[in-house]
């Protein structure tokens, strides 16, 4: 996948933009099922958020919250290549999108701990 | 630094392999120094091309290492650390032989993207003024100094799962264009950049601007032709 032509910073943010985004688009369906859940009735809801108190559900919480950050910072950077045409500080936005998600994700976690 | 080094070279079309050499290390030499060693001393049946050995004719770009470079100025001690080399043709267009690519798909895109001069005057008219820090001049003449070598076409994805996709030089020279008061061939070459494989296909990887040995953005140039596009549609004019 990382081929010569492919080793750098702007290649590896254009995969991760795209692969935080192909797995939140998986994570959609369970997402509304959990929704739906509510309708269903307040023990079945109660059921599910107790089952996401489990350490394991908790750090994957994490991996998505930290997916969620990554696809709006890549899609922030993005969006300052085309509309503002950035030129020269692009690596940078590179830099400062990844530290922001994964600064979320660290704040999540602290947070649920 | 040892006293030579291992080098692979592809032979051969389409289908081929790679052919081992072992190439004496010099001071200051360069892949193409490596390449014509290996023509005029081992095999001259080799195959590659170049010109003018100093980096502005832009025919001796290969596959370095991986990577897509122009020989002429790539120093050998800057890419070979460990003493081997694997050279072949560059990537997205057809092989001749050997080191020898295909260019006219990359050059035939120059012109479907509306790549040439549309002049607005005839010898009767006056010279249009075109001062260096107009600020239309500026964005040309970040993008002018491309020299055709086609590393970043090489370099870039879309090529590879577009074939149709016009790349980044193409539409480098475009946006040079679309930034030139003398030029009155905006609206074909804004139609000609906006379609499927014009400049709303890039996924803004940047393999361009890390391998342009010019050290150009066919990114930014690409971006400009996006917003460019946008507009004239905004407008009715597309």
């Amino acid at each position: 996948m990382f081929r010569g032509h492919r080793q750098h910073a702007h290649y590896w943010a254009f995969a991760l933009h795209r692969i935080a985004g192909l797995l939140l688009a998986l994570f959609l369906p369970a997402h509304f099922y959990v929704l739906a859940l509510s309708i269903e009735g307040a023990a079945a809801m109660d059921g599910f958020i107790r089952w996401t108190d489990a350490p394991l559900v908790k750090l994957a919480e994490t991996v998505l919250v930290i997916l969620l950050a990554a696809h709006l910072t890549g899609g922030l950077r993005l969006m300052a290549l085309e509309f503002i045409g950035t030129r020269e500080s692009s690596k940078a936005a590179v830099a400062i999108g990844t530290g922001i998600a994964l600064a979320v994700g660290l704040m999540f976690l602290l947070n649920v701990t | 630094m040892s006293n030579s080094i291992h080098v692979s070279v592809w032979r051969g079309g389409e289908q081929g392999q790679f052919e081992a050499f072992d190439v004496p290390r010099q001071p200051s030499q360069t892949v193409l120094d490596v390449v014509t060693y290996i023509q005029r001393n081992i095999d001259p049946t080799l195959s590659y091309r170049f010109a003018c050995r100093v980096g502005m004719c832009g025919s001796c770009a290969m596959t370095v290492n991986g990577k897509p470079r122009w020989t002429c100025r790539t120093h050998v001690n800057k890419v070979a650390g460990d003493g081997t080399l694997e050279i072949s043709p560059l990537r997205n267009l057809k092989v001749v032989k050997d080191l020898a690519c295909d260019m006219t798909d990359f050059f035939d895109k120059m012109n479907r993207a509306e790549g040439k001069f549309h002049p607005t005057k005839s010898r009767h008219d006056d010279f249009d003024v075109v001062l260096p820090d107009d600020p239309a001049r500026k964005l040309a003449a970040q993008a002018i100094e491309c020299i055709g070598c086609a590393v970043c076409y090489s370099a870039c994805d879309v090529v590879e799962w577009n074939k149709d996709y016009l790349g980044p030089a193409a539409l480098n020279r475009a946006w040079t264009l679309v930034n030139d008061v003398r030029d009155g061939g905006n609206k074909a070459r804004l139609t000609a950049v906006s379609g499927d494989a014009g400049c709303h296909a890039c996924h803004s990887q940047q393999g361009c601007v890390k391998h342009c040995p010019k050290n150009l953005s066919p990114t930014f140039s690409i971006t400009g032709l996006k917003r460019a596009t946008a507009k004239a549609a905004l407008k009715g004019e597309l």
